[in-house]
């Protein structure tokens, strides 16, 4: 996975990007990210599945990831090499699905302030987001203990992996 | 102390410790479902966490459906499909065919989730389970396969937002416009995070298919999950359903004086019927702001309007009728079950014969996937819950959300008509029961 507290460049969206837009329903039968990371944001931004380049974030306004359930979405960033995510705030299930990929996700109520093009990266320990090519610094909220934990161990699996190791020893 | 929600004591019960909104637990679920699509995705998950001797937390309660693309459209999905069989053969999980059904129909009527059960879908309708009075929530992949290996997950305890509306409803005023106005009012990410919770006197008087349609859309304002509270209707619904007794636990309800992040009250007998206009189904209006749009196809089916109610309503419409000369109309069952009531009982021959085109049960158009994808320009009235960009096919193409009554009025006349224009019925549960009999 990228590391998120490297700037990179900011790919900026608007309100209400649902998965619908981030990966088209006609792109979903693979499951494989880096082929899903060839169709990201296909109908909306065509560029963006050619240029995005390992390290560079995402950045939305209100309900990003909003529709379906499918994990696709989040996937085709992991694919993509996106570091993270910043939005003003996330759909449930998107958010979810990111933090359980361990793909970063910050909520940032500034986000609209970031331009397509900036330098940006994440602290996601103090909840933090930097622009390197304004200067500015961006309050975020910081992500509960538990989810700290899952992003920590890597993300969903191995946090299972963990705890299933640990009944088997009990 | 104030008392509980819903979701704060059937997460307290399935976590083991006394929880409230805002606290995050690992609770044991009760049943888990995935389908065609998301099915693969959680197999690798599933494999990836327990490694080689791999079994399922609960094979009984462990049920995969093929019904996104079914029957297959394609090489990848048939792979997809495939996919998924040898692994409820593997593994001992519930598998139901093609053809059999969408999983949010199948799950209900076949006894899978009951009341105060915790079910968690790979798909963001498992919010429809509230409507029988369970929690059911939609996850991603990741989450299904952890849960599959360990009967587990974790889970933020929503806050709930309550929608309430007394009185008697208005002819021609169903479950689907209550939630169309709801999602209208609070917007599409207005209840993210939080449990949509119907009551009041207009709700408990709704049968259960209705109520399932208010829960189903929860996710439509973003909600975790959707309920409505269990009664004897509910009871008296699944047994003749499933031939199984149901057992409500009377404690397992919102107490009276549980905190609500909001409450919306309406007067039922000030709501008319609802459309939602392209491309949020938070643009919700009264019908009569959109009437005589023109219309190119018209859409029946989809886990939210796709049942042996819905069904009937439009071809009650269409009776002895043929669909206006402008327009084409899917039909697509909800379930198996459904398509065979429609076969008994003339339905499927009353349709057919006004001009209709009637698809095997499953998920239809509704994603965009097959069996009635929308080209350029095309407008579309569907009973479906979702009218995204490119959500029934090309991006270029206009999707208006309605109840299947708005929709059986329209297909006579070639453009949005409001169902008050014609007569049209509500029926209750016992209108299944007579088609078995
Ligand atoms: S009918 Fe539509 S909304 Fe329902 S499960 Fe199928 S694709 Fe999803």
């Amino acid at each position: 996975m990228t590391d998120p507290s490297e700037p990179g460049r900011a790919w900026v969206f608007g309100d209400d990007i649902d998965t619908d837009q981030i990966t088209p329903s006609r792109f979903i039968v693979s499951s494989d990210p880096d082929e899903l990371a060839t169709h990201a944001f296909e109908d909306l931004r065509p560029e963006f599945s050619e240029n995005v380049d390992s390290g560079d974030f995402v950045v939305a306004g209100e309900n990003f990831g909003s529709g379906s359930s499918r994990e696709h979405s989040p996937l085709s960033l992991v694919g993509a090499g996106v570091a993270g995510v910043v939005a003003q705030s996330f759909a449930r299930i998107f958010f979810r699905n990111a933090i359980n990929l361990g793909l970063p996700v910050l909520i940032c109520p500034e986000a609209g302030i970031i331009d397509d093009g900036d330098e940006i990266c994440m602290n996601l320990g103090e909840g933090v987001v930097y622009n390197h090519t304004t200067g500015e610094t961006y309050n975020a909220e910081a992500l509960p203990e538990f989810l700290q934990t899952l992003v920590e161990q890597g993300g969903l699996k191995a946090y299972t992996k963990a705890k299933l190791a640990g009944r088997e020893s009990d | 102390m104030t008392g509980k929600t819903f979701s704060e004591k059937l997460l307290s019960a399935k976590a083991g410790e006394d929880v409230r909104a805002g606290a995050y637990v690992e609770a044991a679920v009760d049943v888990a479902m995935a389908h065609d699509i998301t099915g693969p995705l959680a197999f690798e998950t599933f494999y990836e966490v327990t490694g080689e001797d791999a079994t399922l937390f609960a094979p009984d309660r462990t049920v995969l459906t093929i019904d996104h693309h079914a029957p297959a459209d394609g090489v990848e999905a048939a792979n997809n499909h495939n996919a998924l069989r040898r692994f409820a053969a593997e593994h001992g999980a519930h598998q139901f065919e093609v053809g059999d059904g969408i999983c949010h129909a199948v799950l209900v009527e076949e006894g899978f989730v009951g009341p105060g059960d915790l079910v968690v879908g790979a798909d963001s309708h498992s919010t429809t389970y509230g409507g029988i009075g369970a929690f059911g929530t939609g996850v991603g992949s990741s989450d299904l396969g952890t849960a599959l290996a360990t009967g587990e997950l974790w889970f933020r305890v929503p806050e709930t937002i309550r929608f309430e509306v007394n009185g008697d409803l208005p002819d021609g005023v169903y479950a689907k416009d209550l939630v169309l106005k709801f999602i209208g009012d609070v917007g599409f990410a207005g209840c993210t995070y939080e449990t949509a919770e119907y009551a009041g006197s207009a709700i408990e008087s709704l049968p259960i298919h209705e109520r399932l349609v208010l829960a189903n859309m929860a996710i439509e304002m973003g909600g975790k999950a959707g309920y409505v509270e269990p009664d004897d209707r509910t009871a008296e619904y699944l047994e003749r359903q499933t031939g199984r007794a149901v057992d409500i636990d009377p404690s397992l309800r919102s107490d009276d004086d549980a905190t609500y992040d909001e409450v919306h009250t309406y007067r039922a007998a000030d709501l008319a019927p609802q459309v939602s206009k392209p491309s949020n189904p938070e643009n919700a209006v009264d019908v009569t702001e959109v009437e005589g749009t023109e219309i190119d196809q018209l859409f029946v089916g989809t886990c939210t309007n796709g049942r042996y109610e819905d069904i009937k309503l439009v071809a009650d419409v269409l009776e002895g009728e043929e669909l206006a000369p402008n327009v084409r109309m899917v039909v697509v069952p909800a379930s198996g079950s459904v398509y065979r009531h429609m076969l008994k009982t003339g339905v499927f021959e009353t349709l057919t014969d006004a001009g209709a085109v009637i698809q095997s049960a499953g998920c239809g158009p509704c994603a965009g996937y097959h069996q009635g994808v929308l080209g350029d320009g095309d407008v579309c009235l569907a009973t479906a819950n979702r009218n995204f960009a490119g959500r029934e096919g090309s991006m270029d193409s206009h999707v208006y959300l309605a109840s299947p009554a708005t929709v059986g009025a329209s297909a006579l006349y070639g453009e949005i008509t409001d169902p008050r224009r014609i007569e049209t019925k509500r029926y209750d549960d016992t209108i299944l029961a007579e088609v078995e009999a």
